[in-house]
């Protein structure tokens, strides 16, 4: 069955017809091509495919892209403005926060959920807020350093 | 997965219509639903999707009860004041359900009507001695867990909200299994109005009371009493992520564990 979507993806209206089993990964990636979005496990364990949706972070291979019908999308894509990288993306270049960079954009996007929410993380704190994010490079270490860094950007 | 149709009412009523003619099954977060369904472990003709209902969200206090409407996130459970101030251990337990994300999206009518043997939820619902209000029953908490997935919701039956009993007392300790977070094996003890209530999820196909635990606690409110308790190891699970006899031994360490965190 086709459903029509009316999103905003990124501040920009989207307006598509989908088979309501789309999942919201896949419109996102194949319908929007917005590939910084990764798959790294399709079973919702990774977060490699975490986005915000209304501002909370989700898992967007765990749920259908009609779930987010009428919500507001934040993908990899959207925190850059003009140009300039987002306090918390360049805390991780900064910090060296990667190293393939394939979780990177769940990262981000998990690490800007948390702040919004603790915007003092301590680090305990900051590791079990990442329990939906696996990296499996780093080690977590400058993830978690990034994180502190970006959140104490973010707070101006 | 395979194709369905999708409906999105905005009603109970419309909700439960729509189950009825439609044989579908309802989806609320999709944080079990969607990937049983990527799976093709589930493959509903029909999705009627709860979102919509505005009435299936909320938590109020009623009484000496705390309401908690069926399509209220893990999330708005962990952080709600109300419950953080009469249960705490329910907000503890709904911040230790999964990750960020699942709580995010998961919801408390989703994780009770899925019943997995090693879920949070129900060992709450079950030690509290709580009430599962559906669109047209009161189903109470001992009734309510039927089997391994099995509840006593009837198909075109939709949780409309779960009333929890403030306890005296309560505490839930869980030993997570690292991958899944879920529950290898989860205690849930409160000291009730209906006496002390032990629940525990993970160990066996599905969630159930300790009655030797529960016995040997109104004797003596103590982590020794629970720890005493030998629990036979028979009918529990057995896998790859502990045998039936490490099952059994943690029942009476988490219980012992939470007699002492509930004070
Ligand atoms: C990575 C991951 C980790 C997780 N870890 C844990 C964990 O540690 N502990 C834990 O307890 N759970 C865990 N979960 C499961 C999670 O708690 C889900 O939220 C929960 O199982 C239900 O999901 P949902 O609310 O999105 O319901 P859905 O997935 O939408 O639905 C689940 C089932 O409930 C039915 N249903 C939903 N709402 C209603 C209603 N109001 N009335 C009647 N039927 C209804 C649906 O038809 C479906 O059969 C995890 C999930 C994931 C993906
Ligand atoms: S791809 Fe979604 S959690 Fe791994
Ligand atoms: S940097 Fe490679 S998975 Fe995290």
């Amino acid at each position: 069955m086709s459903v029509s979507l009316s999103l905003t993806v990124n501040d920009e209206a989207v307006n598509a017809q989908v088979d309501a089993r789309t999942l919201l990964v896949d419109f996102i990636r194949n319908n929007l091509a917005l590939t910084g979005t990764h798959v790294g496990c399709d079973t919702g364990q990774c977060g490699a495919c975490t986005v915000l949706v209304d501002g909370n972070a989700v898992k967007a291979c765990t749920i259908l892209a009609v779930q987010a019908n009428g919500s507001k999308i934040t993908t990899i894509e959207g925190l850059a403005k003009n140009g300039e990288l987002h306090p918390m993306q360049a805390a991780f270049k900064d910090c060296h926060g990667l190293q393939c960079g394939f979780c990177t954009p769940g990262m981000v996007l998990s690490a800007i959920d948390l702040v919004q929410r603790h915007p003092d993380a301590d680090e305990a704190t900051i590791r079990a807020e990442l329990e939906g994010n696996l990296c499996r490079c780093t080690g977590y270490q400058n993830i978690v350093k990034a994180i502190a860094q970006g959140a104490a950007a973010m707070r101006g | 997965m395979y194709a369905f149709e999708y409906q999105r009412p905005k009603s109970v009523a419309d909700a439960v219509a729509a189950l009825a003619k439609s044989g579908g099954k309802a989806l609320a977060g999709g944080q079990s639903l969607v990937g049983a369904m990527k799976l093709r472990l589930a493959n509903p003709g029909t999705i009627v999707d709860l979102s919509g209902i505005a009435e299936l969200r909320g938590i109020k206090k009623e009484g000496d009860a705390i309401v908690i409407g069926a399509l209220t996130t893990h999330a708005e459970v962990a952080s709600s004041s109300v419950v953080k101030q009469s249960i705490p251990a329910l907000a503890a337990v709904a911040e230790g359900i999964g990750d960020r994300q699942v709580r995010n999206r998961g919801t408390l009518g989703g994780s009770i009507a899925n019943n997995d043997p090693a879920a949070d939820y129900p060992a709450a619902v079950l030690a509290l001695g709580a009430t599962v209000h559906t669109n047209k029953r009161k189903i109470i908490a001992d009734d309510f867990f039927k089997g391994m997935y099995e509840t006593a919701l009837a198909a075109d039956e939709i949780i409309t909200a779960v009333s929890f009993p403030v306890p005296k007392k309560a505490a839930y300790m869980k030993f997570p299994q690292p991958a899944s977070r879920f529950a290898l094996v989860g205690v849930f003890v409160a000291q009730t109005g209906g006496g002390t209530r032990v629940a525990v999820t993970g160990a066996a196909p599905h969630v159930h009371r300790a009655s030797t635990i529960e016995a040997a606690l109104s004797k003596s409110f103590t982590a020794d009493a629970a720890k005493a308790v030998k629990i036979p190891a028979d009918h529990l699970n057995n896998d790859i992520h502990g045998s039936a006899a490490y099952r059994a031994h943690l029942v009476s360490v988490m219980a012992s564990r939470a007699v002492a965190a509930a004070g």
